[in-house]
């Protein structure tokens, strides 16, 4: 089977961003995933948020590794560079692509298979490396493409279709990510659109590793009931801690909050983000105040969502920590990267 | 023992037995690069423990004044500065040769030798008298050593202290100490033995327009003069002093004086898997990127080398082959990467080899790497071994074509995309089997897909046989351009219509060439193949061709060059004989001279 292009008919009503591209400018080939399926949503969500932040579709490169969750980059942005990478080392091929060139936009979408186990290493270290980049974890509990088996994401009692109950603990990215310093760490569901585009967006804008952990339910293989990560489960249990709203530059602030309420932060690019709470006492701005208030939700079952954690000003990314050039290794010219014939000859005393 | 009276002037091998961190290394470097600046040509082969500090290192220098570079297979003099290891040092030596030992303390009776002259110098005590700090007595140990040979050897002075100079302008009060323990061992043995040995040096002009380096190090030079700027890697011995080297010399040439810019980005990895990851991140973004590594981390990348291989993203890899498998020896060098190397991966892969025999190879090869790399769109896999990574060679001084241009291959620019009609990755433009490539960000008319699952020549995912198959086809003639595109092999022939003839790569090269020397002496003779590059290429096939009977050298138990040469070829078996060196230590001429010596034999007798 080969892939199925999507017929391109623009309507012409359809509203044009700075660039006068419309958002059919940001969409891919047709879903091949099953009808319902979350990541769909998801995919929805990042052609809406690429459309409105006005960016060329050639500087974004969509990054994955292998599972379903790594098929849809070809569902959206069809005129970015994509790398369908080997399973689990996407992250590394993220790096190499950020260090050669860093004025792309590096998008990665990945599954808790793809992340949480063959790729757990390789996720940790982009993390821990700050590589500048979003990396969305299209998070269902279970092998879609294998037909069912539990994921390292799956919760302790959770069932499988055929009856089999999960005992091993999850394993939650978002946790991780707070415990190893991560620097933007969030979590929503696919079914939430409202909140998961400004995360998109805000994470495009934040400088550094940011972490998008998406509950996306899996339609044929975890949808049944005695499943933790169904539609079902997880509109009964979502517990919207903090709202994130996105603000561009200079654009101004429209929505009316009472005093207090929100939180603005200030992104590298002048654009903000505006935390509203939408639990009393939540603050996204302290990492331990915010495991402890996963974890305690957790204890009743709830999956805490929202921009649970940000900081904007203290982390170095991999340039920063490199000390690279601004302009792009790659475009470097070949001239001011050899040292020359009388370089080489008079660095050869010290072997002589 | 009386004294030999015949004197062997720049032909003799000395051999230094010592104990690992005791900082024996820079005396001993400081031995070979006094004879280097005398004009004599040497070499040095350390034989060191994977071990940090405790444990028996040795140090091997050959002086040579007709320039053999390989092991010669005796030690004319030891040094013998380890107890541990005494009694087989002892045992080491030549009939007629010399033993060194510190006399401060008493040896074992039972370990003497009538055949060779055993000369005894109280070098701790000497040191422990002269300086206070327990460290500096344990340093300076060596540098005693040091000064004894000078007289033993007639080492120049002048051009020792100069050496010292050098090597401690940082911290002046160094030379001081160190001159003085030379000194102290210089004067002792003026005074006590006779001096000089029969076994000594005599000033040549041998060794102008020549350096001293290390494979890795001038690796890394090739890596900075052929323009990359990204590296990635996982720690690994013996191939960690290359990024060390790259990032030194891009410290020194890659970065702004003023802002402190970088004109590179190294990263250190979490491990080999990712290391190869990054390269290929960075390639595919428009960078020259590499990854030095060993065999173990070569077995990691391999999933990844063949993932580069079908989606044609260039990379370069240095694996500074050691013994294996696994943990192996790891200080330890050999030849048994090959196979590994040149079908690394799953599925239909198969890679382009470089083999650099020497340092000044790793350099040129280095840059050959990166261009073919990036004209073939493909994986280059430089085969180094721990003997040319970390030892340091003699060899002619490295040059720079100032006109160098690097050769990025086939990439697209904005203003190419621009005019195009339309672009499709892996379509064979130009009837090379080589498609045109894009990179990220650069036009939106640029835009495809990498992916490792089945593509078609669109780049679009395909399950189709036809459409799959019209893809792999066209790689393997991409294949056959690169055989056309690899450095030729260097062929030395000895004389019209020698029937055998003698096969190798890499570090081989320094035995061959004085076994066929030597053989040649004895009126034998064979021509020689030194392979530098798999695919082979046409003449490596005239080769097998023209030759009756040829032997192929490596430093492996499994013969993975012959097969190599066997499944590429369909050369008969019959006509091919193996010479296998795989102990871990740098062979010597005498596996070949024996070997060829036999054949001659059985020639004669038939």
């Amino acid at each position: 089977m080969t892939s199925i292009a999507k017929p391109k008919i623009v309507h012409q009503g359809l509203r044009r961003n700075a660039l006068g591209l419309t958002v059919r400018d940001y969409e891919g080939g047709m879903s091949t995933l099953c009808a319902g399926c979350g990541h769909d949503s998801i995919t929805a969500a990042i052609v809406q948020a690429f459309f409105e932040l006005d960016i060329a579709p050639h500087s974004v490169a969509k990054m994955s590794g292998i599972g379903c969750s790594s098929k849809t980059p070809a569902y959206f942005l069809s005129a970015s560079h994509g790398f369908n990478s080997v399973h689990g080392r996407m992250p590394s091929i993220a790096t190499g692509a950020s260090a050669a060139n860093r004025e792309l936009y590096l998008l990665g979408v990945s599954g808790d298979g793809d992340s949480l186990s063959i790729g757990l290493g390789q996720f940790m270290h982009a993390l821990r490396r700050n590589l500048d980049m979003v990396y969305i974890i299209e998070n269902n509990g279970v092998y879609g493409l294998t037909k069912g088996q539990f994921s390292a994401s799956a919760d302790v009692g959770s069932e499988a279709k055929r009856g089999e109950v999960n005992q091993q603990p999850p394993i939650d990215p978002v946790q991780m990510a707070l415990a190893l310093g991560g620097s933007f760490v969030a979590r929503s569901f696919s079914g939430d659109k409202e909140q998961l585009v400004p995360l998109i967006k805000a994470g495009v804008r934040h400088r550094g590793f940011a972490l998008i952990d998406v509950l996306s339910p899996c339609v044929t293989f975890n949808d049944h009931e005695g499943s933790t990560k169904s539609y079902a489960h997880a509109r009964e249990f979502n517990h919207p801690a903090i709202h994130a709203d996105f603000v561009p530059p200079a654009a101004e602030i429209k929505a009316s909050y009472e005093e207090g309420d929100v939180l603005p932060v200030e992104l590298h690019d002048g654009s903000r983000v505006l935390l509203r709470k939408v639990a009393m006492g939540y603050d996204a701005s302290n990492r331990g105040a915010a495991i402890e208030y996963i974890r305690a939700r957790q204890r009743d079952g709830e999956v805490v969502t929202g921009l649970l954690y940000i900081d904007e000003k203290t982390g170095l990314d991999l340039h920063g920590i490199n000390g690279t050039v601004s302009v792009p290794l790659a475009r470097l010219p070949y001239e001011e990267l050899c040292p020359g014939r009388d370089a080489l000859l008079a660095l050869q005393k010290r072997f002589r | 023992m009386a004294r030999q009276q015949k004197s062997r002037i720049n032909d003799f091998v000395l051999k230094i037995a010592n104990v690992n961190g005791t900082g024996s290394a820079s005396a001993n470097s400081l031995l070979m690069k006094t004879v280097f600046r005398m004009g004599i040509p040497v070499s040095g082969k350390n034989f060191f423990p994977s071990n940090i500090q405790g444990l028996p290192t040795w140090y091997e220098i050959r002086v040579s004044k007709d320039g053999y570079l390989a092991r010669s297979g005796s030690v004319d003099i030891m040094v013998a500065m380890n107890a541990q290891t005494y009694a087989r040092d002892l045992q080491e030596v030549a009939p007629g040769g010399v033993l060194l030992y510190d006399s401060t303390w008493p040896r074992d009776r039972l370990l003497s030798r009538a055949d060779i002259e055993v000369i005894g110098v109280p070098l701790a005590r000497m040191c422990n008298e002269r300086f206070a700090n327990a460290r500096t007595r344990i340093l300076m140990k060596n540098m005693a050593y040091v000064g004894v040979l000078a007289a033993l050897l007639e080492l120049d002075r002048d051009v020792i202290v100069e050496l010292i100079k050098e090597t401690f302008a940082r911290k002046p009060a160094l030379i001081e100490s160190n001159q003085q323990a030379i000194d102290l061992g210089l004067d002792y043995a003026r005074e006590h033995l006779e001096c000089p040995l029969p076994q000594r040096v005599k000033a040549l002009n041998k060794t102008t327009g020549h350096i001293m380096i290390d494979g890795n190090t001038a690796a890394a030079l090739g890596c900075v003069y052929a323009g990359a700027t990204v590296g990635a890697w996982y720690p690994i011995t013996p191939s960690t002093s290359l990024m060390d080297a790259f990032k030194s010399f891009c410290e020194r040439y890659r970065k702004d004086p003023q802002t402190g810019e970088r004109k590179y980005c190294v990263v250190q990895a979490e491990d080999e898997l990712a290391a190869i990851g990054i390269v290929l991140g960075a390639t595919w973004s428009g960078a020259r990127a590499f990854t030095p590594t060993s065999g173990p981390g070569l077995s990691l990348m391999s999933e990844f080398l063949g993932f580069a291989y079908f989606t044609e993203l260039p990379a370069v890899l240095f694996d500074v082959q050691r013994v294996g498998p696994s943990t192996g020896m790891p200080t330890r060098t050999q030849q048994a990467d090959l196979l590994a190397a040149a079908y690394a991966s799953h599925g239909d892969t198969k890679h382009v080899l470089l083999f650099p025999r020497d340092p000044h190879e790793c350099f040129e090869l280095a840059v050959t790497a990166f261009d073919l790399a990036d004209r073939l769109q493909t994986p280059v896999i430089v085969l180094s071994d721990l003997d040319i990574g970390m030892n340091d060679w003699l060899c002619p001084e490295l040059d720079w074509d100032p006109a160098y241009q690097p050769d990025r291959g086939k990439v697209l620019s904005a203003a190419d995309l621009e005019t195009a009609k339309s672009f499709h990755r892996y379509v064979d433009v130009h009837g090379d089997g080589i498609p045109q490539r894009t990179l990220p960000g650069v036009h939106p008319r640029g835009a495809y897909f990498v992916r490792g699952s089945g593509h078609n020549q669109y780049g679009g995912y395909t399950e189709d046989s036809e459409e799959y198959r019209e893809v792999v086809d066209r790689l393997s003639k991409k294949w056959q351009t690169a055989a056309k595109l690899v450095p030729e092999p260097v062929i030395r022939r000895s004389r019209k219509g020698a029937a055998v003839g003698v096969i190798a790569v890499g570090s081989c090269d320094a035995a061959i060439e004085e076994a066929l020397d030597r053989l040649a002496a004895k009126g034998i003779h064979a021509d020689y193949c030194r392979i530098r590059a798999f695919p082979f290429g046409k003449k490596v096939r005239q080769f097998l061709e023209q030759h009756e009977h040829v032997f192929v050298v490596e430093q492996n138990r499994d013969a993975q060059l012959k097969t190599l040469l066997l499944a590429e070829t369909q050369h008969s078996p019959a006509r091919l004989q193996s010479i296998l060196h795989y102990g871990g230590l740098p062979m010597d001429h005498r596996c070949v001279t024996e070997a060829l010596e036999q054949h001659a034999a059985r020639g004669v007798a038939a």
